[in-house]
């Protein structure tokens, strides 16, 4: 291949050369926006190596203190507290499975007809998805003092609106034949929902309730940190007195429960949606 | 007689109808006695009952009320030393914008780091690119242990080696991140097509250069939308990593809500939804786009 060859080749086919010159000036003006805003942060934030690395000493001092992990001397009081966490998601997403249901069918645009007041609805929901569970546990906290009420409520105003949007999708996908059905065969409304919209959605609410629930306890565990019960509060307390071998062994248990909530509930979700499935076909 | 046979198949799928009739309710009852149980169960350890429920019921609305702002019509428009007028309901508006900045920028930074550790790791943590099995499990053991901690938990063991401010939390975010988006990443990277792999490798390329240049150019859109859906989770996250003290919009929300400064409650709260819907959306925007790029190609 002479030089001429190559000439025309990339004449011909410039862009298997590499990208052309406009498209890689466009690309280093990226990296040094990129490098600029890095170098902002970097100063807004007064990150520097002294204190990273300062940082990581102290780090891996705790480290080291957290091992072996013990239960302490208060090890009934972990239990509780874990126990608590998990009472709290399960109540939680119990009250808003239940009124998310309701909510769900109004939210449903072939259960309602009335188009504004589906959009506002929907616009809610979104508006209370946007707030994390924290904060409303703060605020409960505040409301109706400390203690498992606040995280249940918490878990509960977090978790409603977004189940009731699903479950409104759920509603939303249902098969309408089922429906003509019952109605054909001289059903009233409400009992075309009953056995027509019913028995092909409650799996699927199930099984989401369910998913739900696994995501709370993982909230639940840490929503004691501001108060509100379960085994947040314990961890936040021995983070303060620096028992750093009962913190470890608090994040050991909080994983350990974690993993076993999830593996119930999956068990329990796969059967619902394979029964599910089974109806359908 | 074929009256007769009739009938007897029919009393027989009776029979059979009635007995799955009678073995689904038995399901049912023994599912709803299980709810029920479990509901018992929880309530006593929580000490949550329909009372307690019934009776924080109107504090909650009292709360909820008290935080509403007080606007009236005829001064809505006034300025900030006037009752009832939004400038005096959004008084700090300017420090809680400045506030909510740092916050997103807090998240962008925790999401770019996580993100650049967690593509490094995911190499090593996907089945078809596994250097060795000790590697391998190494990987995904490391990721695995570094999404199950909540980052609060991080947060609040942060600020003691770190000190309060938002390193702590930035650091928090970050290492929670590189465990969820290394996951997602490294099942990105099994669905990858093996073939430019196969080729870089026939031709004399090292591991190192088969993961850039056959598997990374595949797998870059998805990887890039995946870290723009974790962004906006940690914003969300951002938000409220201040309650321990890690920097950000949450430290000022924790100071409006633990001493009752009612109506700054509802602005403050209305000014984190408007921001992380508008990045939401902005977002949502970009990832559409780069998908669609990604699949015209």
């Amino acid at each position: 291949m002479t030089q001429e060859e190559i000439a025309r080749w990339r004449a011909r086919n410039p862009r298997a050369f590499g990208p052309p010159p406009l498209e890689r000036a466009v690309f280093w003006a990226g990296m040094a926006l990129l490098a600029a805003w890095l170098v902002w942060v970097f100063w807004l934030f007064d990150i520097t190596p002294e204190r990273i690395l300062n940082g990581l000493s102290g780090l891996g001092t705790i480290i080291l203190l957290m091992i072996p992990p013990s239960p302490g001397e208060l090890w009934l009081d972990i239990l509780q507290g874990l126990a608590e966490s998990v009472a709290m998601a399960f109540l939680g997403t119990f009250l808003a499975a239940l009124v998310a249901v309701p909510l769900g069918f109004l939210g449903a645009n072939n259960m309602v007809l009335n188009g504004l007041a589906r959009f506002s609805l929907r616009r809610v929901f979104d508006g209370f998805r946007g707030v994390d569970s924290l904060i409303w546990a703060l605020a409960y906290v505040r409301a109706v003092g400390l203690g498992p009420l606040a995280g249940v409520l918490a878990i509960f105003t977090a978790d409603f609106a977004v189940l009731a949007k699903l479950y409104a999708e759920a509603i939303e996908n249902a098969e309408k034949k089922q429906v003509e059905g019952v109605t054909a065969a001289g059903g009233a409304r409400s009992l075309a929902i009953r056995f027509g919209v019913l028995p092909q959605v409650l799996p699927v609410m199930l099984a989401q309730a369910l998913y739900f629930f696994e995501s709370n306890t993982r909230s639940a565990a840490i929503l004691g940190v501001v108060g509100a019960g379960g085994i947040g509060l314990q961890i936040a307390e021995r983070i303060r007195v620096r028992h750093w071998d009962e913190v470890a062994f608090i994040i050991l248990l909080m994983i350990a429960t974690v993993a076993l909530i999830d593996w119930i509930s999956g068990r329990i979700r796969r059967r619902l949606i394979g029964t599910a499935d089974g109806r359908v076909r | 007689m074929s009256g007769l046979a009739v009938s007897d198949a029919v009393l027989r799928g009776e029979a059979a109808f009635q007995a799955a009739r009678r073995e689904r309710r038995r399901a049912t009852l023994f599912a709803l006695a299980l709810l029920a149980a479990c509901l018992y169960l929880a309530g006593w350890v929580s000490e949550v009952n329909p009372e307690v429920l019934i009776a924080g019921f109107p504090r909650v609305t009292e709360y909820f009320i008290r935080i509403m702002p007080d606007l009236r019509w005829a001064t809505l428009f006034a300025d900030s030393e006037t009752e009832g007028s939004l400038a005096s309901w959004f008084y700090r508006w300017d420090a809680w914008a400045l506030l909510l900045l740092e916050t997103a920028n807090m998240a962008a930074l925790a999401t770019l780091g996580g993100a650049a550790i967690a593509l490094v790791l995911s190499f090593f943590a996907s089945r078809n690119l596994a250097r060795s099995q000790w590697s391998y499990q190494l990987a995904r053991r490391t990721l695995e242990a570094l999404r199950t901690v909540p980052e609060i938990v991080y947060a609040l063991i942060f600020v003691w080696a770190f000190g309060i401010g938002a390193l702590a939390g930035i650091l928090a975010i970050m290492i929670h991140t590189i465990g969820a988006l290394g996951k997602l990443f490294s099942e990105v990277i099994e669905n990858a097509d093996m073939r430019p792999w196969d080729g870089v490798r026939a031709s004399g390329g090292t591991w190192g250069q088969a993961c850039r240049y056959a598997i990374l150019p595949q797998v870059a859109p998805n990887l890039i939308s995946y870290s723009l859906l974790r962004f906006e989770i940690n914003v969300r996250g951002a938000s409220v990593i201040g309650f321990v003290g890690a920097g950000g919009i949450g430290q000022e929300i924790y100071t409006v809500i633990s001493f009752n400064y009612y109506e700054e409650i509802s602005a403050i709260v209305l000014m984190v939804i408007l921001t992380v819907t508008a990045i939401d959306l902005l977002s949502e925007r970009l990832r559409h786009r780069i998908t669609d790029a990604a699949g015209a190609r």
